[in-house]
């Protein structure tokens, strides 16, 4: 069913600027219904649907309806037919970078809209009449040559824990059902019916399970996109030291990206196994040992966005205001708090620091002795991989296709939990983890009802 | 040979699917023949004694909605009658009833003799006459030419069958009938590709050498929901007759064992293919080693004969190992076995060569239906003749055949099933099969199907009337129930707490309490004083349309989706080898297939998404060109 939907006119999104390119992104949606769509996750003054066409609007995307601020935007809204697809089309241009213009693209998925498939905005482009004749057979190349890139991709990504961790849960939902099914088809036969309750955990387990996988998603993301990190702290307290301890020659992968400027040449650091991108190193060069200049706003715009944030404090000084500010900011993200010249007499208030960071967060660390930074390294793996050595593994869930056909499944569990909770009849449970089951199946390409219909009789006797 | 009369269809065979082809095609009017080989075996229920049951009450039900006869048929003639699944939710409600064999099959020729433009004949045809892959007549094996437009094969598993009871082999149809042993060469020799698929039944026994005080009675309902929409609870009533349950034992299975090398299924001289959902009892001990016990149900064959059908123990063993098998099983210990179990082998199509109408791809008005196609079921079998015999006069007509979806009925997803898959064995109709089932139910068959019955030709302006008044009646009850409040006066809080619901504390709408699981619309009636008077099937509709409202308009939904690649037709003439893009695997597919509609083609094993968008852009390019 998932599949079948995938074709005509409804809503599609992507993000259509090339990967890796940095600053902005844009994410594209086209399909009736588009606009009213995207007005569920935006917030400004007017609302897009009262916006005439081919406008520009200001405001900002939320994560879902009434959820957390995701970025400031751009706004651009296309009606039908005078668009690039002759459907409705809506880009929103965003600032904060990959990472962020991912959060809204999935937004948009969990809003109702489909990512789009390799070539589909230029496919529809064509089906609609826009494109001329002889392009039609571009498209075709297109979307063949893609699909069999991303199908060698899926291959190999299917390789290992995934593939068998969703089989796996697909097979357990396909025995729920047939269990289920058994009963309805032979209503006579003495076949022992699954209580609510064991169905309960049943489905309550499973859901666990894609929960654990979408949260292994998002370090499969870090780990093909690079974990954003942020160095923050006051001027001179040897920030650049621990940019240059990064970029040691070993460590530091360094991409040239063609036509970029040298501003936005971006420096991967390989910490073991995770891609670490430090956030304006150039920023950090410039202004040298001599001053750091990168104020406390400048601290504050890159930490919004950073996956990581790195806080270097001298621990030979007191906390002083701009430490505080620096500290409040930083409360519930991701960070590790490191006190620098921890060789020295340390006069900070260990107590006071504590009550911004927890304790397991804090490091001391001396850039001059070279110390403290294995410890920085385990910090790092503990806050994204719970202590483990990142592997290939969590790099499975990358496609996005995938994420959302997992993300299908959770739904569908969640559902069936609601379902299972109101005491509705068992074929409902059955229709809800079908839903589930097949969402699966869109991830290792399994078609379920002959499977369902075989379990059937392999695990019960029936039949005249 | 000699021209014996032309005629416009010929419906080649006389069971389940022959019967509906034959009354649909000429209650449309058309001049038509049903050739049986005996026709006094005329809508005979060679295995089980029954009608209906999970999902097989759909299609009868379905089959009347439209204006078939099977369910009619069953009305006239059950002999217990039972809501199935009724602790479940209303989309797997199913309707099953014990027929008296005898007069099903009286009932149905009867029928038959009566339709205007219909005539019986008892002859084996052997031939079918073709002039530019149009079917032009047919040919009894006495030589007799019938001319014809169209012909329906509906020869169930008659084609060079062959029974099995041990090592004796009889080269026969079902309960020793003659096999048609011509036809398939005829098919063969035209290009036809044939399947050998295999089933089976079990014993008939005298019901006065068994012993019921050791088995559990079985009773009917007392409400009884007739199939055909046609029919009242009253209007059919009559008193029912009991089934029983027994067990089989270790001494059974014990029996089964020690003689598993006599059985052909073992032994290896059964070459077709049998069903999972039909095990011998050979099977069933073999497969499921460590089950003590296996149920059988012991059901009338009908009311005239003191036969008993012992359902759950079908075998191909020898008759001596029969005998001592049956009776290790309480209360059969003196049963006297009246016929044999056996198993049976016949030829089948191929399905994939069919097209959603049933009419062969490359044979014009040459249609097949039923258990020749590879089903399995007498449910099955009358749902595909009546399709058949409704698109062979269409075709005659030269009118678009009716095709109907997957989100139409289960009679879409059979049909749908067998011509795109192929099954490798007999295709049993399961409620899992169909995606959109809380739509499909068996309660609203006559508002998914009778507006397309009368449109056929084959309902009567006076059933569809009846049909939109009860729509109507229908809506109206549900809007005034949406808004008609329910105040928390003391008798609301008593009714609540009669049923373990919890207390309202101010005004709720009576749909909203009808959607708690403990209530339903008959149970708040006495909260409801300005209730009108409804008939039952309208109360049905009332409480099923509200209480899961949100799951209906959930599938209602993605009915919604599934419909627009349905809906994109693919012309049948559409060469894919020509296609660029598409991959090899698809091309071979979609050629063979030659699917309807983009919707048919991505449910094809082998044909990816990517192949649709290719499809889709070609199919596009081709409008243009124009």
């Amino acid at each position: 069913m998932l599949q079948q939907a995938n074709f005509l006119d409804d809503i599609i999104a992507a993000i259509s600027t090339p990967l890796g390119s940095g600053g902005i992104g844009i994410v594209r949606m086209s399909g009736k219904g588009c606009i009213p769509l995207a007005d569920t996750i935006f917030q400004g003054k007017k609302k897009l649907t009262e916006k005439s066409s081919h406008t520009l609007s200001y405001g900002k995307i939320t994560d879902g309806p009434d959820g957390e601020v995701i970025d400031e935007v751009l706004v651009s809204v296309m009606k039908a037919p005078h668009t690039y697809t002759k459907e409705d089309i809506v880009e929103i241009n965003c600032h904060g970078g990959f990472l962020v213009t991912q959060r809204v693209l999935q937004a948009l998925l969990n809003a109702g809209a489909r990512l789009a498939e390799p070539g589909e905005f230029t496919k529809r482009s064509f089906l609609n009449g826009r494109m001329d004749l002889t392009q039609a057979e571009a498209v075709i190349d297109l979307i063949h040559s893609k699909t069999e890139l991303s199908r060698q991709a899926a291959v190999n990504q299917l390789e290992g824990r995934l593939k068998t961790e969703v089989r796996q849960m697909r097979q357990e939902i396909i025995d729920m059902i047939a269990s289920i099914e058994a009963v309805i088809d032979y209503p006579d036969y003495d076949i022992e019916e699954e209580t609510y309750d064991s169905m309960e955990q049943g489905a309550k387990k499973l859901l666990a399970r894609m929960e654990k996988l979408l949260a292994g998603a998002d370090r499969g993301k870090i780990l093909r996109e690079g974990l954003q990190t942020v160095i923050v702290g006051k001027p001179n307290v040897g920030k650049s030291s621990l940019l240059n301890w990064f970029l040691e020659e070993d460590r530091a992968i360094v991409t040239d990206i063609p036509g970029t400027t040298r501003d936005t040449v971006e420096e991967y650091i390989n910490i073991d196994g995770i891609p670490v991108k430090i956030v304006d190193t150039a920023g950090i060069r410039e202004t040298g040992d001599v001053v750091e200049k990168m104020g406390v706003e400048k601290s504050k715009a890159y930490a919004e966005q950073a996956d990581l944030i790195l806080m270097m404090l001298d621990a030979s000084r007191p906390l002083e205001a701009e430490d505080r500010e620096i500290l409040s900011f930083i409360d519930g993200k991701h960070s590790i708090v490191m006190l620098n010249k921890s060789d020295l007499e340390q006069k900070l208030s260990l107590e006071e620091l504590e009550q911004f960071v927890p304790k397991e967060q804090i490091l001391f660390v001396s850039v001059k002795e070279n110390t403290g930074f294995d410890a920085l390294i385990d910090a790092i793996k503990t806050l994204f991989f719970s202590g483990q050595t990142a592997t290939a593994d969590d790099a499975l869930l990358g496609n996005t296709r995938h994420k959302n056909a997992l993300y299908q499944a959770k739904e569908a569990m969640e559902h069936c939990l609601v379902t299972i909770s109101t005491r509705m009849p068992e074929d409902f449970i059955s229709m809800d983890l079908q839903d589930a089951s097949r969402a699966l199946g869109e991830i290792t390409g399994d078609v379920a009802d002959e499977e369902i219909i075989d379990r059937i009789f392999t695990k019960f006797c029936l039949g005249k | 040979m000699y021209e014996a009369e032309t005629i416009d269809i010929a419906v080649v065979g006389g069971g389940h699917a022959g019967c509906e082809a034959a009354l649909a095609a000429a209650r449309l009017g058309m001049e038509t023949v049903l050739f049986a080989i005996s026709l006094d075996s005329i809508a005979m229920m060679p295995c089980n004694p029954s009608i209906g049951g999970s999902s097989k009450g759909h299609l009868v039900r379905e089959i009347d909605a439209l204006g078939g006869e099977m369910g009619r048929n069953i009305d006239k003639t059950y002999i217990q009658t039972k809501m199935l699944n009724t602790g479940k939710g209303p989309a797997v409600y199913s309707l099953r009833a014990q027929a008296d064999k005898t007069r099903y099959h009286e009932e149905m020729k009867h029928t038959l003799e009566k339709t205007p433009h219909l005539r019986i004949k008892q002859a084996e045809i052997s031939e079918i006459l073709m002039e530019d892959n149009k079917v032009t007549g047919v040919v009894t094996t006495s030589g007799a030419i019938y001319r014809c437009k169209a012909a329906v094969l509906c020869m169930g598993t008659y084609m060079k069958s062959r029974c099995l009871t041990g090592d004796c082999i009889t080269e026969s149809g079902p309960n020793n009938l003659m096999p048609a042993t011509k036809l398939s060469q005829n098919l063969l020799d035209m290009g036809i590709r044939l399947f050998r698929f295999k089933t089976g039944t079990p014993a008939r026994m005298n019901r006065n050498s068994l012993d019921f005080s050791k088995m559990q009675p079985q009773y009917g309902d007392s409400d009884i929901v007739p199939f055909s929409f046609e029919n009242t609870p009253e209007g059919i009533a009559r008193e029912q007759d009991l089934c029983w349950l027994t067990y089989t034992n270790e001494k059974t299975h014990q029996v089964i064992r020690d003689n598993l090398h006599r059985s052909p299924l073992f032994g290896g001289l059964i070459e077709g293919t049998g069903p999972r959902y039909c095990p011998s009892i050979e099977d069933k001990v073999v497969r499921f080693a460590d089950k003590e016990r296996h149920q059988l149900f012991v059901e009338p064959e009908g009311e005239n004969t003191e036969e008993m059908y012992i359902q759950g123990m079908s075998s191909s063993l020898p008759e001596d190992v029969q005998i001592a098998m049956y009776r290790t099983i309480p209360g059969l210990e003196n049963c006297e076995i009246t016929r044999f179990a056996y198993a049976i082998e016949y030829d089948c199509i191929d399905a994939t060569q069919l097209k959603l109408s049933l009419e062969f791809k490359d044979y014009h008005g040459l249609f097949s239906a039923g258990q020749f196609n590879g089903s399995s079921g007498y449910e099955e079998a009358a749902a595909q003749g009546l399709m058949g015999g409704i698109n062979a006069v269409r075709y005659i007509q030269q009118k678009d055949p009716i095709i109907l979806q997957r989100s139409d009925g289960y009679i879409g997803v059979l049909i749908d099933d067998l011509i795109s898959k192929g099954s490798k064995e007999p295709y049993r109709m399961m409620t899992s099969r169909a995606e959109f089932r809380l739509l499909l139910r068996q309660d609203n068959a006559d508002q998914r199907l009778t507006p397309m019955g009368h449109e056929i030709g084959l309902i009567s302006d006076e059933r569809y009337e009846a049909l939109l008044e009860k729509e109507r009646q229908t809506g109206e009850e549900i809007e005034r129930v949406k808004v008609l409040t329910i105040t928390p006066a003391k008798e609301t809080l008593e009714l609540l707490e009669q049923y373990g619901s919890t207390p309202i504390k101010s005004g709720v709408k009576l749909a909203d309490l009808i959607k708690r699981p403990e209530l339903d619309y008959e149970k708040l009636a006495p909260l409801d004083q300005e209730r009108p008077e409804l008939p039952a099937p309208v109360r049905e509709q009332v409480n099923i349309q509200i209480k899961y409202e949100g799951y209906i308009s959930q599938q209602l939904k993605q009915v919604e989706q599934f419909k627009k690649l349905e809906n994109r037709l693919l012309p049948e003439d559409l060469d894919y080898e020509t296609i660029q893009g598409l991959r090899l695997e698809a091309r071979q597919k979609l050629n063979a297939i030659r699917p309807r509609s983009m919707g048919h083609a991505s449910r094809i094993t082998g044909v990816s998404p990517a192949d649709i968008s290719v499809l889709l852009i070609y199919m596009e390019q081709q409008k243009r060109n124009g």
